[in-house]
């Protein structure tokens, strides 16, 4: 099947400010696609451009096997979408902001959309202005899931959310994802989120994608650690091209290790026996900020 | 009151542009009508003739307020009657902006959460707007006792600017604690402005009449200024008057202030339906949510002001009769029904501008709803760009077409002859739709700057209140959509010039729709 989002080498310059640097991602169709990235890296612009809000200046971009700029409308038939900072009109209420969109985009599953409303605890009654910031997300997440499209773009759909209401989101889209038939390009800061929903991430900074792949295939790219605890001394680790920060005192030895360095390292541990062994798969974390603080070296 | 300066300091710094624009411009507007008047007249003679016709054209002394002297200083206190209501309608926006709009953004949240006091934002913009007033009543004392002017009339005049500012800084104070937002308050502050003004301008017409609605100038502070007659009476007790007023509305709104929650309104929010109605389906169904207020309110105040200039018309006459003596001036200036054409030729073309006010505001919330990124959630669903600010376009359209045409009607109910009154409103119609149509052009071509939209209906008002005194070249003139107009009832309607304003209108929105389509949203 052709993928959902094809963009590539994407441009985007407001005046003297380079916003987006040569982007490129890939978004399987089915797929929930993880687009990670420090504040002011391009996701939202990258998303505008998505939908034919913004032009670009160079690159080109497929949505849906379409043109986000031309075939704007005929395309947001077919996806939804959640923006990062939502303010709805003051004198609508919540509940008339899910329907007017739903009904804008061509109809939602009023069940589905009562359904959601119960789950995310919203009082639709209440107008724009009433809803605190987390509430406004849910009016837009609501809107979005309740209607029957194939793709939703969120950018950063839990920012304002509770712990226990960023969970019903979660579960509500593992629950798409196991319809498998729904993309989800879903743009986020939280790690954990992105760990448990995300089949495969991109990466970006300064708007340009610096990684993208499965979450093993990046973690390949880094380094575990490793701690343990030897019987006899051991000599050749240092010797290892793949081996960093190593520390030895008392018989015990920590150090990080590349990917491909992982199994000489480990045979010069057991020949020199083990008394326990800790091993520390790189976290999401670790990984971001390899990419994250790259800026500064 | 902690931290007020270091507000005012901030208040200055975000209208450095602004604030001596309105100052200076609306300021030296009295030194302008003094050199016009200046080149005006070739005799003493001629000028005591200007100022009899003048007071007996009771169009003029609606637009302008009452006439009492033939005096230079008079003229020109008289002929910038109406400058009081665009001083107020400055001072209200301004305090406004740094108050309630401020706090609907939520900047006031962060200013009040450091080391400032409660009213220290409302005093910071209250303080600078009513500096603002006085530096402003300088420059009007100070450049007319330059051109050789009596320097109590000076000081006088000066006093009227400053008053209005206060007074209207006061209401904007006011209209800021009553509304929950800053569009609201806004319509609130507008609203008052435009009432009085209309009560001092059916009480004026009244009085030089049979007076029997002459009272209603003393409900107006705009009445109350108008009676410090520099140059002539040179009267203070309205300024006391408005002194009062400007510390009563503080006063008030300090309590308010002290009696809601930040971002609170004086209307606690209530619950609506859980569900759209089955309409709420389409941009044009949203846009009618989002206008219908906005149209309501106009189309109101349209029938009102259609009232009363309907209830005035009989005075009109009684007014020229009775100033010009019977004979040779009351025939010059065409008799009864010369009399009555004249009145209702000056009255209709301010309809016009007011219905342009409209139409510029009901268009600009196009850009409005691009900047609170409503815009977004509507342009990522199914809808074009075209189809959503179509949808906003035809209440600017239509809105200022409905407004007219109540004005008309009321008109015609109250003085007679409904058809020739509706024409002659209706008739400034395309001319109100060039304005929307430079205002949609703006919002397409250079959003930024959309606002700017306000500069042709301030350009359009100026070519009107001063083109012809200081007869301006034909060309200049032209460049307002209402000099094209034709002059009904005196004038015969002609379609031509109003065929080539609608499709100047038209070329001038669908630029600005093509515009849109090809430019970045929010751009």
């Amino acid at each position: 099947m052709a993928d959902a989002i094809e963009a590539e080498g994407l441009i985007k310059r407001f005046g003297a400010v380079t916003a987006l640097d040569g982007l490129d991602l890939r978004v399987r169709t089915g797929e929930v696609h993880g687009f990670l990235g420090p504040n002011g890296a391009g996701k939202t612009t990258t998303i505008r451009v998505l939908l034919g809000l913004m032009r670009t200046d160079g690159g080109a971009a497929r949505l849906l096997g379409g043109d986000p700029w031309a075939d704007a409308t005929a395309l947001h038939r077919r996806l939804a979408y959640v923006p990062g900072d939502v303010t709805f009109w003051p004198n609508l209420t919540g509940g008339e902001v899910i329907d007017l969109l739903g009904r804008l985009r061509g109809g939602l599953d009023r069940k589905r959309r009562d359904d959601l409303i119960e789950r995310f605890e919203l009082d639709p009654r209440k107008k724009g202005r009433a809803y605190s910031k987390g509430n406004r997300q849910k009016v837009a997440l609501v809107a979005a899931l309740a209607s029957d499209v194939e793709l939703l773009i969120l950018d950063e759909p839990t920012s304002g959310l509770d712990p226990l209401m960023e969970e019903v989101f979660r579960e509500v889209i593992l629950q798409e994802k196991r319809r498998g038939d729904r993309t989800v390009l879903l743009s986020s800061h939280i790690l954990s989120e992105v760990e448990a929903l995300c089949d495969r991430l991109t990466i970006i900074r300064a708007g340009r994608s610096v990684e993208s792949g499965t979450l093993d295939d990046l973690r390949h790219l880094t380094r575990t650690t490793i701690r343990a605890e030897l019987i006899g001394p051991v000599n050749g680790l240092a010797g290892i091209a793949g081996v960093h920060d190593l520390t030895t005192e008392d018989g015990r030895v920590t150090f990080d290790v590349d990917a491909d360095a992982l199994d000489p390292a480990l045979k010069q541990l057991v020949a020199a026996g083990v008394r326990s062994l800790v091993s520390q798969p790189p976290s999401l974390e670790e990984l971001f900020l390899r990419h994250y603080t790259r800026d500064a070296a | 009151m902690t931290g007020t300066l270091r507000l005012l300091r901030l208040v200055l710094r975000r209208d450095r542009f602004v604030l001596p624009f309105w100052v200076l411009g609306l300021g030296l507007l009295p030194y302008i009508y003094v050199t016009g008047f200046d080149t005006l007249f070739a005799t003493v003679q001629e000028r005591i003739q200007y100022a009899r016709i003048s007071a007996a054209n009771a169009g003029f002394v609606g637009l302008y307020g009452p006439l009492h002297g033939d005096s230079i200083g008079e003229l020109v206190v008289w002929r910038g009657g109406f400058s009081p209501v665009l001083v107020g309608l400055a001072a209200l926006l301004t305090v406004i902006r740094h108050t309630r709009a401020d706090e609907e953004a939520g900047r006031t949240e962060l200013i009040r959460a450091t080391v400032v006091g409660r009213f220290a934002p409302m005093a910071a913009a209250l303080l600078t707007t009513a500096a603002a007033g006085l530096v402003m009543g300088v420059i009007v004392t100070v450049t007319l006792i330059g051109q050789g002017l009596p320097a109590g009339g000076s000081v006088a005049l000066g006093a009227v600017f400053a008053i209005s500012v206060w007074m209207f800084a006061g209401v904007g104070a006011l209209a800021a604690q009553l509304s929950g937002t800053a569009r609201g308050a806004r319509a609130i502050g507008v609203l008052v402005l435009g009432v009085v003004w209309v009560l001092r301008l059916a009480g004026d017409i009244s009085a030089t009449g049979d007076g029997s609605l002459s009272w209603l100038s003393w409900l107006s502070p705009i009445g109350w200024v108008h009676r410090v007659f520099p140059f002539g009476a040179d009267d203070w007790w309205p300024a006391v008057l408005a002194v009062v007023v400007t510390l009563a509305t503080v006063v008030v709104s300090a309590y308010l202030l002290t009696r809601r929650d930040l971002g609170g309104g004086l209307l606690a929010g209530r619950l609506g339906p859980a569900a759209a109605a089955a309409s709420l389906r389409s941009p044009v169904a949203l846009a009618w949510r989002l206008h219908r207020g906005l149209l309501f309110g106009w189309v109101g105040g349209f029938a009102a002001l259609g009232l009363i200039f309907g209830a005035v018309a009989a005075s009109v006459v009684a007014l020229a009769e009775d100033s010009a003596g019977v004979g040779e001036m009351f025939a010059r200036i065409g008799g009864s029904d010369g009399v009555l054409d004249g009145y209702f030729g000056t009255v209709a073309p301010i309809c016009g501008i007011m219905a342009a006010c409209y139409a510029i505001q009901a268009a600009l919330r196009i850009r409005d709803e691009e900047q609170t990124g409503h815009a977004e959630a509507i342009l990522s669903t199914d809808v074009s760009r075209v189809a959503w600010a179509g949808s906003h376009l035809l209440f600017a359209l239509a809105g200022p077409a409905v407004a007219l045409l109540a004005e008309g009607l009321f008109t015609g109910l109250v003085h007679g002859d409904v058809a020739l009154m509706v024409k002659v409103a209706l008739v400034q119609l395309p001319a109100v739709w060039v304005l929307a149509g430079l205002a949609m052009l703006l919002i397409g071509v250079a959003p930024r700057a959309a606002a700017a939209a306000w500069a042709g209906v301030a350009v359009v008002l100026l070519l009107m209140l001063v083109g012809p005194l200081l007869e301006f070249d034909q060309w200049v003139l032209d460049l307002s959509p209402f000099t094209h107009v034709p002059h009904l009832p005196a004038a015969s309607l002609s379609a031509v010039p109003l065929m080539n304003l609608t499709l100047i209108a038209a070329a001038l929105g669908g630029a600005g729709l093509l515009a849109l389509r090809r430019r970045d949203v929010p751009g």
